[in-house]
């Protein structure tokens, strides 16, 4: 029972994990209509400027700062040098240059950082465990993981639903054309929502650090995933990357978890470990095939 | 323009000539420099190198001529730079490979086209065996021998349940299957993680509740740094010991892990501190050309170097397969691992040593070789293979 509790908190915290980088994602490519494939860079560079903060300066505080200026600043700055340039062409040059700024930032880390994978540790303060519940130990740093990406999902909400600016977000969602007609000024609100995106992307990167490897490449590994997680949520919705992330940190979690277990009470070992695995990694990928079936908007379109 | 272009065109040809006077022999080196493994790639490099550079320019007093590619970890781009090397350069030795997956696409090209590889890392079950082929030396190791050490060392150890754990592809595999053919305990659990995971919060979960006496995995490079951290931060890490082969900890992930490494066994066919002649000019050498600890993947750049030294010596640089082949199979080298001999397939016969990850001088971890596991140590294909 508790072994089935932790791998619950564990598909948790990889679903807040996978939301951070959604909601940047979805926000971009529902307000703008551009493919963002250098998303995961800004994972990446997020947990390399607070690796590198953190072992500079030894202030947890200045690492997360570093690591947040670092994603947003680069962020804003790709929006304005690079993608205002393409909003208005197809969806095929934005996934061209994207994918170009994915290349140009893993060579730059390389040339600064070298191949070498960084050292992140843990804070003293959230090192260590705690007990839940009897027979329930879970690492603290992971609560703070899922206690922080809660907060996000949170203070999205009220931003989106509750604020003039979150007011305009929705409208540029639905009503492009609208909200640029009646004079709002729709090119910063662009490089503020892809700043506030790449905020994130680099939040979920440097909490990332120390649990992975701060390496070359970090960002690839998880941004497909996170394209899972917009396309099952309904492309431009926060609620969707949400749901759609927490279920598909859930669902990859619990099958990679107990699948090969289920698996051996009618197979062999092996066999089962092998089938077992084998599904696991197709699960989520069969889950998006399922719900663009049943619902091919995704589980909350944004655009109703 | 016009003229610029005939003084550039004259300019080669000059160039051109020159090089035909001392004619290097030229080395194709396909390699993995980019992505998260690049480091492995850049290693073997480095020390291959290495030891051009302190044979003055020369393999075996014979100028040579390393051309380098990036395989970028695709088995396609490995085959494509394996066929301009052949047919464009015409190049008769090759080295570098770096993963399975990639040699495995990529050396049969090469063999069967007459040229020699030399594989100073990756070497697959498959061309260990059947598909063995007069033109495949390793100077590394079989993939499989890696982790038959760790699992001999496990049973020297006295555990008796183990929880092992591979990524879900070929080496991952043969990993697990290597390991399982020298432990006499009981496997208590077996799992497959995919090759692209970085979070192995529910593998931790299952090894906790299965509760084994030791864990054996397999995870190279930047997975192992995420696996080992991962496995400190759950608190099993000096509750349930840990019983790697050298991939999944080297000298650049054991930096990363930090003390988070400490106490763990290892098994390796080479350390730095090894007490050989041509380990220590190794050693002294890299340390001073690149200032950092070399991993197990230099050393086994460099003997591959060394390797060649001796068969170019023998034939006086002449690039004659046959005598080449001849040569090489003498393994008449110091290897910086001690004790080295090919086999009938071509794979190393050496001994496996067992490692200790202790806190050295400075405070920071070290690997120091604490004692022999097995030796003079072939690997488990050598009989199907019929040279």
């Amino acid at each position: 029972m508790t072994l089935i509790l932790e791998q619950l908190l564990n598909g948790l915290q990889f679903g807040v994990m996978l939301f951070l980088l959604a909601a940047g994602l979805t926000l971009i490519f529902g307000i703008m209509g551009v493919i963002n494939l250098a998303h995961g860079s800004l994972y990446m560079v997020g947990a390399y400027a607070a690796a590198f903060a953190a072992a500079q300066t030894n202030s947890v505080l200045l690492a997360v700062l570093a690591g947040l200026a670092a994603a947003a600043l680069l962020g804003m700055a790709m929006e304005v040098f690079v993608l205002r340039r393409l909003y208005a062409r197809d969806h095929l040059d934005q996934v061209l240059a994207t994918f170009a700024l994915i290349l140009i930032f893993n060579q730059s880390v390389t040339i600064v950082f070298g191949r070498q994978p960084l050292f992140v540790s843990v804070p003293p303060a959230l090192n260590g465990s705690v007990e839940l519940l009897p027979g329930l130990t879970y690492p603290v740093y992971r609560l703070i993981i899922i206690a922080a990406g809660l907060a996000v999902a949170l203070g999205l909400y009220l931003l989106i639903n509750r604020t003039r600016i979150g007011m305009l977000v929705r409208a540029g969602a639905t009503h492009r054309e609208m909200v640029r007609a009646l004079g709002v000024d729709i090119r910063l609100l662009y490089t503020a929502v892809f700043g506030l995106g790449a905020l994130l992307a680099g939040l979920a990167g440097l909490m990332a650090g120390p649990i992975l490897a701060v390496q070359v490449g970090m960002g690839e590994q998880i941004l497909i995933m996170t394209f899972v997680v917009v396309v099952i949520g309904g492309v431009g919705s926060i609620r969707g990357a949400f749901f759609g992330a927490l279920l598909v940190g859930l669902v990859d979690t619990s099958l990679r978890a107990f699948l090969p277990g289920l698996l051996r009470q009618v197979m062999t070992g092996s066999e089962a470990d092998a089938l077992g695995a084998g599904l696991a990694s197709m699960g989520i990928y069969m889950l998006m095939a399922v719900v663009l079936l049943v619902r091919p908007k995704g589980l909350f379109p944004a655009n109703v | 323009m016009k003229l610029r272009g005939l003084l550039f065109g004259i300019a080669a040809a000059l160039a051109a000539t020159t090089a035909l006077a001392q004619q290097p022999v030229k080395i194709g080196m396909i390699t993995t420099l980019s992505g998260p493994g690049g480091y492995l790639g850049q290693d073997i490099r480095d020390a291959f190198k290495l030891a051009i550079e302190m044979g003055g320019g020369k393999l075996g007093g014979v100028p040579v001529e390393l051309v380098v590619e990036d395989d970028a970890l695709k088995p396609g781009q490995g085959k494509q730079i394996a066929e301009k090397m052949l047919k464009t350069d015409g190049i008769k030795i090759m080295t570098g490979i770096v993963f399975s997956n990639v040699a495995g696409a990529t050396v049969p090209d090469i063999v069967d086209a007459g040229a020699l590889y030399v594989s100073p890392n990756a070497a697959p079950s498959n061309f260990a065996g059947k598909e063995c082929n007069e033109n495949y030396f390793v100077v590394s190791w079989q993939n499989d021998s890696l982790h038959e050490s760790a699992g001999q060392h496990a049973t020297n150890l006295g555990y008796k349940k183990a929880f092992i754990l591979a990524p879900n592809y070929q080496a991952g595999k043969d990993a697990l299957s290597g390991f399982k053919r020298l432990f006499k305990g009981e496997v208590v659990g077996e799992v497959y993680t995919r090759l692209d995971q970085t979070d192995f919060a529910a593998e931790m979960a299952q090894i906790r509740s299965a509760n084994p006496d030791v864990v054996f995995q397999f995870h190279p490079g930047g997975l192992g740094i995420a696996f080992l951290r991962q496995y400190q931060q759950a608190g099993l890490l000096g509750k349930v010991p840990m019983v790697l082969a050298e991939p999944s900890l080297d000298a650049t992930t054991l930096k990363a892990v930090g003390d988070a490494a400490l106490g763990l066994s290892v098994t390796s066919h080479w350390n730095t501190d090894f007490d050989n002649a041509s380990n220590k000019a190794f050693v002294e050498a890299w340390t001073k050309a690149y200032n950092r600890v070399p991993t197990y993947y230099a050393s086994q750049g460099y003997d591959t170097a060394l390797a060649i030294a001796s068969a170019l010596k023998a034939t006086g640089g002449k690039t004659d397969v046959p005598a080449l082949r001849k040569a090489l199979s003498k393994a008449d080298f110091q290897s910086v691992r001690g004790a080295f001999k090919f086999g009938t397939n071509q794979h190393p016969i050496q001994d496996w040593y067992a490692l200790k990850v202790e806190k050295g001088a400075d405070g920071t971890p070290v690997l120091t070789t604490a004692g022999k596991v097995l030796s003079n140590h072939g690997d488990a294909y050598a009989a199907q293979c019929k040279l």
